[in-house]
């Protein structure tokens, strides 16, 4: 859109935020040069918000093709004993994962 | 004054509702990958490398998926836009991928609507594709997610199409979105787009529950309440949550914006998470799929497709029948798949209040579907005749449903017959002369007009006479005859 606000400068308290939500241990030294490396990514892209892009459709793939379709029939599946073997710890036939802390999205 | 309809002592107060479901598709194989979609399969047998989200493995999507999705779609007024998958991101052992594939700001259907028997219309926001989630087993402790030692995860339900319908706010009052999801389901089945058990979890209910004072704009802040495995816990969460909420406001606290777990046995709704802090999913497009776009010849295969959907099936039978599309005998039928018997039997000159009340009462039963509408006429004509008595009528068409037999010949076989007014006159005179007591007790409860009293005395009399008549005595003859030995004794 190109009445789209100025881009917000990108803090290290939103760099730490997405760290955090990815899971991702980050020192405060690796927060600082991700901080400048996103925002220059970001700042990048500030400069597509510039143009005028009326009448022009978001891109929602670069590959020009739509409706890439299977049809509805069964496959082969894999062997149980072959996948759970590749778990730390199986039980009953499923995966064993340690206690959920969380509530189920 | 305004109370919230249904809720008794929330004057001043209304309830807003809005409802998602989620429904899993009557397909043969998941959303992205060949492996079978069937509930109850031996854990993780059904599994592959996508939808074990294996490194490398790539998505591809399932065309009867979409083929369901549009029909829900066109089932319920949506328009069919060309949509996009995106990523849902969490980490919860669910998804061994770290994100469900759904579809965000491009859903393949939106702005729709859907019609209840009652008359009102509960706007659909939107019907989107996404895949379901394995399945958790909370072990040890208390078995719940709270307080358990360890979690055991069965992938079959991992990557099964789901279609999420989205409703507007519109609901309000509990019996309204028990109504608005029992409708669903009928035309989920009716489609054929799910199998929508509840039971089973292949129709799953989410309630957005806020309250407001009554003629106030603005909505109130809402909690999200899960866990809802049947239309009775639909209710009775929606029912605690809003006098909950009520409870609160009315002592000056705020509600929290979270999500709560219904929890039946104990009839209350529990916190979960706050919503602020959990709903980041950082939604982005999904790569490895392409947009999905049907055109208009698809489009015009699938709406041609589409079967007479159940509100205008109430209509047809209700127009035949002589009664409001809102009858229950009219919508049990419908929703049992039994209008087109019911009609027919109406249309073949049977009592139509006769045949909806066995299709009603009578007819939930494995088999009812194989009845004909010629053999349920002839039933109801020997009942409307009086050749049977109703009681007798239940027992000859329990008969016919599991035999395949006609009426006449069950009837005949179990030595139905009418009875003859004069020898049911002496198993009345009988009765009354062995209790003598209990009948001076019925003619003074009468005078008296004690109706629970005489209601009592009559269910004793009726029993004593159906006993001694082995069950063939006509209810309401007995009935009629007790008021008129009752008025000579007056």
């Amino acid at each position: 859109m190109s009445d789209a606000p100025p881009p917000v400068a990108l803090t290290r308290d939103e760099v730490a935020h997405v760290a955090a939500l990815a899971k991702l241990a980050v020192t405060p030294e690796e927060l600082d040069t991700y901080t400048g490396q996103l925002a220059a990514i970001l700042d990048h892209a500030a400069d597509i918000a510039g143009l005028d892009l009326d009448g022009v459709a978001p891109t929602a793939h670069p590959l020009p093709l739509v409706n890439v379709l299977r049809a509805d029939e069964v496959r082969a599946t894999l062997d149980r004993d072959e996948v759970l073997a590749a778990a730390p710890a199986t039980e009953d036939h499923r995966f064993r994962v340690p206690a959920i802390l969380g509530e189920e999205p | 004054m305004s109370a919230i309809h249904g809720i008794d002592g929330l004057d001043d107060w209304e309830l807003v509702v809005g409802l998602e479901v989620h429904c899993e598709l009557a397909t043969a194989t998941k959303l992205f990958c060949g492996c079978p979609n069937q509930f109850g399969d031996d854990p993780n047998t059904n599994v592959c490398p996508v939808c074990l989200g294996l490194p490398g493995s790539l998505p591809v999507l399932n065309h009867q998926a979409v083929e369901l999705a549009m029909r829900i779609g066109r089932a319920l007024n949506c328009t069919v836009h060309p949509s996009v998958f995106a990523r849902k991101n969490y980490f919860y052992p669910d998804m061994p991928k770290d994100y469900q594939v759904s579809q965000y700001d491009q859903p393949i259907n939106a702005d729709g609507w859907l019609d209840l028997p009652d008359g009102s219309r509960i706007g659909i926001t939107r019907a989107h594709l996404e895949e379901d989630t394995g399945k958790n087993t909370h072990a040890g402790g208390s078995g719940r997610i709270h307080g358990a030692d360890y979690s055991l995860i069965d992938y079959n339900r991992a990557g099964v199409p789901l279609v999420e319908i989205v409703s507007e706010p519109d609901v309000r009052s509990p019996e309204q979105a028990r109504t608005y999801v029992a409708e669903l389901r009928t035309i989920l089945l009716a489609i054929g787009a799910s199998d929508a058990k509840m039971e089973e979890g292949s129709m799953r209910v989410d309630a957005n529950v806020s309250v407001r004072p009554h003629g106030q704009a603005a909505f109130g802040t809402r909690c999200e309440i899960k866990n809802l495995n049947s239309l009775r816990s639909l209710v009775r969460a929606i029912e605690y949550e809003a006098r909950r909420q009520v409870d609160l406001l009315g002592t000056g606290e705020r509600i929290h914006q979270e999500t709560r777990h219904w929890d039946e046995e104990a009839g209350r709704t529990r916190a979960g998470r706050s919503k602020e802090e959990a709903e980041d999913y950082r939604y982005f497009q999904e790569p490895d799929l392409v947009p999905v776009a049907p055109g208009a010849d698809w489009l015009a295969r699938v709406e041609a497709a589409l079967p007479v959907l159940p509100a205008a099936r109430r209509e047809t039978l209700a127009g035949a029948a002589g009664l409001a599309a809102t009858h229950p005998g009219v919508v049990m039928a419908v929703d049992r798949g039994l209008d087109d018997l019911a009609r027919g039997a109406i249309a073949a000159g049977a009592d139509p209040v006769r045949v909806l009340t066995h299709v009603e009462h009578n007819l939930a039963v494995e088999g009812a579907e194989t009845l004909g509408a010629a053999a349920l006429a002839e039933l109801v004509g020997m009942e409307t005749g009086g050749a049977l008595t109703a009681t007798q009528a239940k027992t000859v068409l329990a008969d016919m449903v599991a035999t395949g037999r006609g009426p006449a010949e069950i009837a005949a076989e179990r030595g139905f017959e009418a009875m003859d007014t004069g020898a049911l006159e002496a198993i009345v005179d009988e009765a009354i002369a062995a209790n003598a007591s209990e009948w001076a007790d019925y003619v003074a409860a009468s005078a008296a007009g004690d109706d629970k009293r005489l209601k009592k005395l009559t269910g004793f009399f009726t029993g004593k006479i159906m006993q001694a008549s082995k069950g063939q005595a006509d209810g309401r003859a007995v009935n009629e005859l007790l008021t008129r030995k009752r008025d000579g004794a007056a």
